[in-house]
């Protein structure tokens, strides 16, 4: 593949990121000074005006760089991805998160991996060395571990990191993968990239670190671990 | 084929196995009834080592925070000048 041809879509979904995304749109520029991209952003109707920040980057960045695709109210990740897709002109799309726990310094390793291998998917993954997280105690550590465990046990994923949502995709395999998709919230993460893999795409690593900055807000109550079992289950009978 | 078939079909082989051993008694008889018990602890306990191991070697980056907290910083500063609003969010 002719490098100097390639184009990076990058769909970043917000909700009340007014800050993150000028940061998130800084740091891409920064880290990708010769590569030819665009970013997209889904927002779903922030009530904190994260649209009208949209709007002062793209008269400093330019409307051909910064693509404002707005919802009217909040729809979903899946469906975020979804309508994101429809406005990509790369050839490549980049799915990350839009509060900073994804740094956009990790982007070139995520190109370069896919050049050197030819790859349909480059995952992050948090778990190996050179990756890394950040801002979680034990009692999340361990759930973090012990549900990875179950995954790889039960589903032979091919994946190191089920449930990480930062991933370049070529645009042709993201569209195939996600028209076949239903599941919500982080469950859809992993149904993704098993679909993928069942579906026999050749799918990379590279390390990530992953700086957890909503502190103290342990999202993984009872009801959260029993929505992940069945989703494993889902995954089980259904991929 | 679905995955949880994958697995049916892997627990079949097994079992087939384990019916033969019974059958042919190569290994006593007491000795071969508790062998699917047997399995099941040695999995629990693979288990519980990957998990206990894993937790020892997770990976950490607490530099990392440091690293972002400056990223914000120059970020910050950079599209004040030219006219962004980064106040408080």
């Amino acid at each position: 593949m002719d490098a100097e041809k390639n184009k990076y879509s990058i769909i970043v979904p917000t909700y009340n990121e007014r800050l993150n995304i000028a940061l998130i749109v800084y740091l891409i520029f920064k880290h990708l000074r010769d590569v030819d991209f665009e970013i997209i952003v889904v927002d779903d109707g922030s009530p904190d005006g994260t649209q009208e920040i949209v709007k002062q980057l793209q008269k400093l960045y330019g409307e051909d760089r910064i693509l404002l695709r707005p919802r009217a109210k909040k729809l979903g990740l899946g469906t975020a991805y979804i309508h994101g897709l429809k406005h990509a002109s790369g050839n490549f799309v980049v799915i990350m998160d839009a509060d900073l726990s994804h740094h956009p310094k990790y982007l070139p390793s995520f190109i370069k991996k896919q050049l050197e291998t030819g790859a349909s998917i480059v995952t992050g993954t948090r778990y190996v060395t050179g990756g890394g997280v950040h801002g979680w105690n034990l009692m999340r550590k361990l759930t973090s571990r012990g549900a990875n465990v179950l995954a790889q046990t039960l589903l032979w994923p091919g994946v190191s990191d089920l449930t990480g949502s930062f991933r370049l995709y070529k645009k042709s395999v993201l569209e195939d993968v996600i028209s076949s998709c239903v599941s919500k919230g982080y469950v859809f993460q992993m149904e993704m990239i098993v679909r993928a893999s069942r579906k026999g795409y050749h799918i990379e690593e590279v390390p990530i670190t992953f700086v957890d900055r909503v502190f103290g807000s342990s999202k993984l109550g009872g009801s959260e671990i029993v929505e992940y079992l069945k989703g494993l289950i889902y995954l089980m009978v259904t991929t | 084929m679905k995955h949880v078939l994958k697995l049916f079909s892997l627990l079949v082989v097994i079992s087939a196995l384990w019916i033969g051993l019974l059958q042919a008694s190569i290994i006593p008889q007491s000795h071969t009834w508790l062998l699917p018990i047997y399995f099941i602890v040695s999995l629990g306990c693979y288990g519980l080592l990957m998990v206990g191991v894993g937790l020892m070697r997770f990976p950490t980056c607490p530099q990392e925070a440091l690293l972002l907290q400056q990223d914000i910083a120059e970020a910050k500063d950079f599209l004040k000048q030219k006219g962004v609003d980064v106040g408080s969010d």
